[in-house]
């Protein structure tokens, strides 16, 4: 086992810089950058821009620009965002705590919510609840997600007003009321809206796959021995069964972590949370190339990890499988 | 049988005599046995109906209204839903249900085109890969897992904004259509050469490859003619599937204004503005656009389930 992730993280090295290599093509051929800011100032004249770009070392050939960027990264150093002029990784390490705060909490009360009523409706198939449930996930598998956020707004915000105060029910934007001191219950009043959102979106998949992967055991011989020899029926479906049908489920869900640091891109969007994924929405609407080529190595990573993550863990919960 | 005396005992029709006439068997076409398995999935035919209505709403649609997609009229800024205006007007006077129709075209033909797409390079990477394997299979696939790495989202924006700046009419024509279309497909394809793949490969060793092969069939022509239509049934569900994740894309792109540029109407790019226009009590503009694409959508993920049971062998009827 030991061998095998060591293979495979060397695996993941050539992997990387393939990426790297070609994102950073990509990059270097979208019009914008450094110099786009400049070319509107009537105040810079033509030898100015000449020189600031041999200063950023933009007119160097391709090949020299990506070898010194592949240098600096290896030194720890990402460079420096145009857009506020400070150091990528501080840009990041800013936004990174928000993302995971709302989709670790999103990620959690999706599982808590899709994975029971999954179970449960895998126990009653072709129940009413079962049909109910399957039609709700469905329609969670095909609703635009935004749009989904448009609606939770146009009811929650606009619609629906706290009797009370007379304000929207719940805010539709940031992380914190302005001006009022920081509080908990606050932070939390303001997530209610953007984790419904994420959680609707993700439960329809999950409770999918939970059902039709404990319906796939419940059939099973060992499932009628273990029934047969008189066990509770709650032993039979929450030790036996369930042992077996969250495996399948727990690959889905390591496979979907990175998402988690990537953020919401939507989501974000949409209720102003400042998070990675307003971060990267913003730098690729500025050609923020240094901001851009971190956020998109960083995700890569974080996925191809979590494929070995979701790899390890199927063999560690099912012994049948040996990687050597 | 005593205790079922009522149940009609079947008479026995073959070989009453010596003379009587067989009918000719006539093997069931592939195509008509789905079709009589996909009746039965009642979402499925609704499905199908659905999206009918939709497309022929969507080519007729735009030509009979009485109002024009693009051209604005300010003194109907900002209607609600009347008779009229069955879907109300936008921010500028243009009527929404024929801007709806004229953008179903859009996102219904993109689904569709980046659907293509995707199958066909999806299919080649695959059939090339499990067909010779070895090098040629070791390579496509690192390239594929190497796709799959990427992340998707991220990606395809970098992209849109890469093909917005290329000078070539076709990618920028009607606002950028066509360089969508290439975005996505060029992100999906994935999928669709694993399964191609893992089906050639059990496949081209099969009696009837090799019978084939005895024969003197080049490799082109067992690929083409003996194994891929084997093959084509998974990649018939996953296409119909990749339709309707290719329209959420589309529409999720425009909204953030990555998509398709006005005025050319998609489903998401009507919705670029509808947060604000909601936030001033708009609701119809937020409403509409988002209720199309989850219908379209829901409705193609049916006609996807629908069809995977018909094409099954597996599952007993």
């Amino acid at each position: 086992m030991t061998k095998y992730i060591i293979r495979r993280l060397l695996q993941a090295i050539p992997l990387l810089w393939i990426i790297s290599v070609i994102v950073f093509l990509l990059l270097q051929i979208i019009p914008g950058g450094p110099m786009a800011a400049y070319e509107q100032n009537p105040n810079i004249t033509p030898e100015d821009m000449a020189r600031l770009e041999e200063q950023l070392g933009l007119n160097d050939p391709i090949h020299v620009k990506y070898l010194k960027w592949l240098g600096n990264i290896l030194r720890g150093d990402w460079g420096y965002s145009l857009a506020t002029k400070r150091p990528v990784l501080q840009e990041i390490g800013d936004r990174l705590p928000n993302t995971l705060l709302l989709m670790g909490v999103a990620f959690m009360t999706t599982i808590l919510f899709s994975l029971p009523i999954g179970i449960f409706s895998a126990l009653r198939q072709y129940s009413i609840f079962d049909h109910v449930v399957t039609t709700i996930a469905f329609m969670g598998q095909s609703i635009p997600i935004f749009w989904f956020g448009l609606i939770l707004i146009m009811i929650f915000h606009v619609g629906l007003r706290n009797p009370v105060t007379g304000r929207p029910l719940f805010p539709a934007r940031g992380m914190v009321t302005l001006g009022k001191p920081f509080s908990p219950g606050d932070l939390a009043w303001h997530m209610v809206l953007p984790v419904t959102m994420l959680t609707l979106f993700g439960a329809g998949t999950y409770t999918r796959y939970m059902r039709s992967s404990m319906l796939e055991v419940i059939h099973l011989d060992y499932i009628r021995t273990a029934r047969a020899k008189g066990l509770a029926e709650r032993t039979v479906i929450y030790v036996h069964a369930l042992k077996n049908a969250a495996l399948p489920v727990v690959t889905i869900i390591a496979l979907d972590l990175p998402g988690l640091f990537g953020g919401a891109l939507f989501t974000e969007t949409i209720f102003s949370w400042p998070g990675m994924g307003r971060l990267f929405y913003r730098s690729a609407e500025r050609v923020d190339y240094a901001m851009l080529m971190a956020i998109i190595m960083i995700n890569a990573a974080l996925i191809i990890f979590f494929n070995l993550l979701a790899d390890i863990a199927y063999a560690y919960l099912d012994p049948r499988i040996r990687y050597d | 049988m005593t205790t079922q005396s009522d149940t009609p005992v079947p008479t026995i029709t073959l070989g009453q005599g010596p003379n009587e006439a067989y009918e000719p068997y006539e093997a069931e076409s592939m195509a008509h046995m789905t079709w009589r398995h996909f009746k039965r999935h009642r979402m499925a035919v609704i499905g199908l109906i659905v999206v009918t209505i939709l497309a022929i709403a969507s080519i007729i649609g735009p030509e009979i209204s009485p109002y024009d997609v693009y051209h604005s009229n300010f003194s109907e800024r900002y209607q609600p839903p009347s008779l009229r205006h069955p879907m109300g007007t936008d921010d500028l006077g243009r009527d929404m249900l024929t801007r709806i129709m004229q953008g179903g075209r859009i996102s219904l033909s993109i689904g569709v085109m980046a659907m293509s797409l995707a199958l066909l390079i999806g299919t080649s990477v695959g059939a090339l890969a499990g067909f010779y394997g070895g090098i040629l299979d070791n390579l496509l696939m690192r390239f594929t897992d190497l796709m799959l790495s990427l992340p998707q989202l991220f990606v395809l924006i970098l992209m849109t904004l890469l093909l917005r700046s290329i000078n070539i009419p076709l990618l920028q024509a009607g606002g950028g259509v066509f360089a969508i279309v290439f975005v996505i497909a060029l992100l999906s394809w994935m999928t669709v050469a694993r399964l191609v793949r893992s089906a050639f490969l059990s496949l081209r060793e099969k009696e009837f490859v090799e019978a084939a092969r005895a024969l003197g069939v080049s490799n082109r022509r067992i690929i083409i003619r003996h194994i891929l239509p084997n093959s084509l049934s998974p990649v018939i569900v996953a296409g119909t599937l990749r339709v309707a994740s290719s329209i959420i894309t589309e529409s999720g792109l425009s909204f953030l204004g990555f998509g398709v540029q006005p005025p050319t109407p998609t489903w998401g790019n009507m919705l670029k503005n509808a947060q604000d226009e909601m936030m001033r009590g708009n609701m119809w503009m937020a409403i509409f656009p988002g209720l199309m694409i989850f219908i379209t959508v829901i409705a193609i993920n049916y006609i996807g389930d629908g069809l995977r049971d018909a094409l099954d062998p597996h599952i007993v009827r």
